[in-house]
C-alpha cells in the first residue's frame, strides 16, 4: 500500500499558509494589510509564512505605492497552483481511502 | 493516529481552505434583513407617489393622463424629491442591517469584498441612473420605472459573483418584470411597487430564513 500522506505537501502543513493559498486561489491580486485582516495575523507572523511560500516559488511579490505608502501585493504563480491543487487531491484521497 | 481519525483532520482542513476561499472573494454580510427594510421603503414610498399622482390620474388607476397634465411641474419635483429620499432611507437602512451582521459575525465590514461588490453594482446601476436622466429629459416617462427595474436587474445579477449568489435570482426576476413593464407602461408605479418593494421584502425574508435564522435563534438560547 501506498504511503497515505507521501503526497501532502509539507509546505502546506502550517494553517497559515495553506490559508495564504486558499486566498489567492480566488484572488488575483490581495494586499498584505488584507491578508493579514483575512487570517488575523501579526505583521511578522504572516511576513515570515509569505517570505517562505515565496522561497519556494509559490506566490510572486509586487510592490507599490499608493501615495507615499508603500503598497506590497501578492499573487500565486502557476507552480503555485498546481502544487496547492495537487495538495487539495491528496487530502480528498485520504478521505476517500479511509471510507 | 488511527485512519479514521486522520480523514476527520482532512475532511476539517478542506472546510478551511473552502471557508478562506468564500471569506476573501465574496462579501458575505449582505443581511437579508436589508432586502426587508429597503423593500419597505420601497412600498411606502410608492403608496405616497400614489397619493400625489391620484389628483392627475381623476382616480384612475393608469398614470399615462398625469404625465400630460398643466400643472405636471409641481409633481414632478415633488416626484423627485420623494425619490431621493426613498432611496436613502432605503440604502440607510439596509446598511445598517448589513453592518450589525458583519459586527456579529467578527467581519470587517469594509474590506476588498466589499469595495469589488460595490464597484460590480455601480457600473450597471450608475449607467443605469444617466439613463434614466436622459429618459427624463426626453420625457419618456412611461420608460422610467422599466429602465430601474431593467438596470438594477442587471446590476444584482453582475454583482452576484461578488456576494451571496442567491441575489442572482432576485436579479433575473426584476429584469423580466422590467421587460413585461414596457409593454403595459401605464402601470409602471405599480410594476416599481412590485419589484422593488414586493420581490426585496420576499427575497430578505428568504435569506435571513436560510442563512441568520439559525444565528438569530441562538443568541436568544
Amino acid at each position: 500500500m501506498k504511503n497515505p500522506i507521501g503526497n501532502l505537501n509539507k509546505v502546506f502543513d502550517s494553517r497559515i499558509r495553506m490559508g495564504v493559498m486558499s486566498i489567492l486561489l480566488v484572488n488575483e491580486e490581495i494586499s498584505f494589510n488584507d491578508l493579514k485582516k483575512l487570517l488575523e495575523l501579526t505583521d511578522g507572523n504572516l511576513a515570515s509564512h509569505l517570505i517562505n511560500l515565496e522561497e519556494n516559488g509559490y506566490i510572486k511579490v509586487h510592490k507599490g505605492f499608493i501615495g507615499r505608502k508603500t503598497n506590497t501585493t501578492y499573487s500565486i504563480t502557476r507552480a503555485g497552483e498546481k502544487a496547492f491543487k495537487d495538495h487539495i487531491e491528496a487530502l480528498e484521497g485520504m478521505i476517500r481511502g479511509m471510507k | 493516529m488511527d485512519s479514521s481519525n486522520q480523514a476527520d483532520q482532512s475532511l476539517e482542513t478542506l472546510r478551511d481552505i473552502r471557508r478562506m476561499m468564500e471569506r476573501s472573494s465574496r462579501f458575505i454580510s449582505l443581511s437579508g434583513l436589508s432586502g426587508v427594510s429597503a423593500g419597505c421603503c420601497a412600498l411606502v414610498g410608492a403608496w405616497i407617489a400614489s397619493g400625489l399622482l391620484r389628483p392627475y390620474t381623476g382616480g384612475a388607476l393608469a398614470l399615462e393622463s398625469g404625465y400630460r397634465s398643466g400643472n405636471a411641474n409641481e409633481l414632478r419635483l415633488q416626484i423627485i424629491l420623494l425619490a431621493g429620499a426613498v432611496l436613502l432611507a432605503a440604502l440607510t437602512s439596509s446598511m445598517y442591517f448589513t453592518w450589525r451582521k458583519a459586527r456579529k459575525n467578527g467581519l470587517p465590514i469594509w474590506d476588498h469584498t466589499a469595495k469589488k461588490l460595490l464597484i460590480n453594482i455601480a457600473i450597471p446601476l450608475g449607467t443605469g441612473g444617466l439613463f434614466v436622466l436622459g429618459l427624463y429629459y426626453h420625457t419618456e416617462w412611461p420608460m422610467i420605472a422599466p429602465s430601474c427595474l431593467i438596470f438594477y436587474g442587471l446590476a444584482l445579477v453582475n454583482a452576484s459573483k461578488y456576494t451571496l449568489t442567491d441575489i442572482r435570482y432576485l436579479g433575473i426576476l426584476e429584469i423580466i418584470l422590467g421587460c413585461i413593464n414596457m409593454y403595459y407602461a401605464e402601470w409602471g408605479l405599480y410594476f416599481w411597487a412590485l419589484g422593488f418593494g414586493v420581490l426585496h421584502i420576499i427575497y430578505g425574508l428568504i435569506m435571513w430564513w436560510k442563512y441568520e435564522r439559525g444565528a438569530a435563534i441562538k443568541e436568544r438560547g
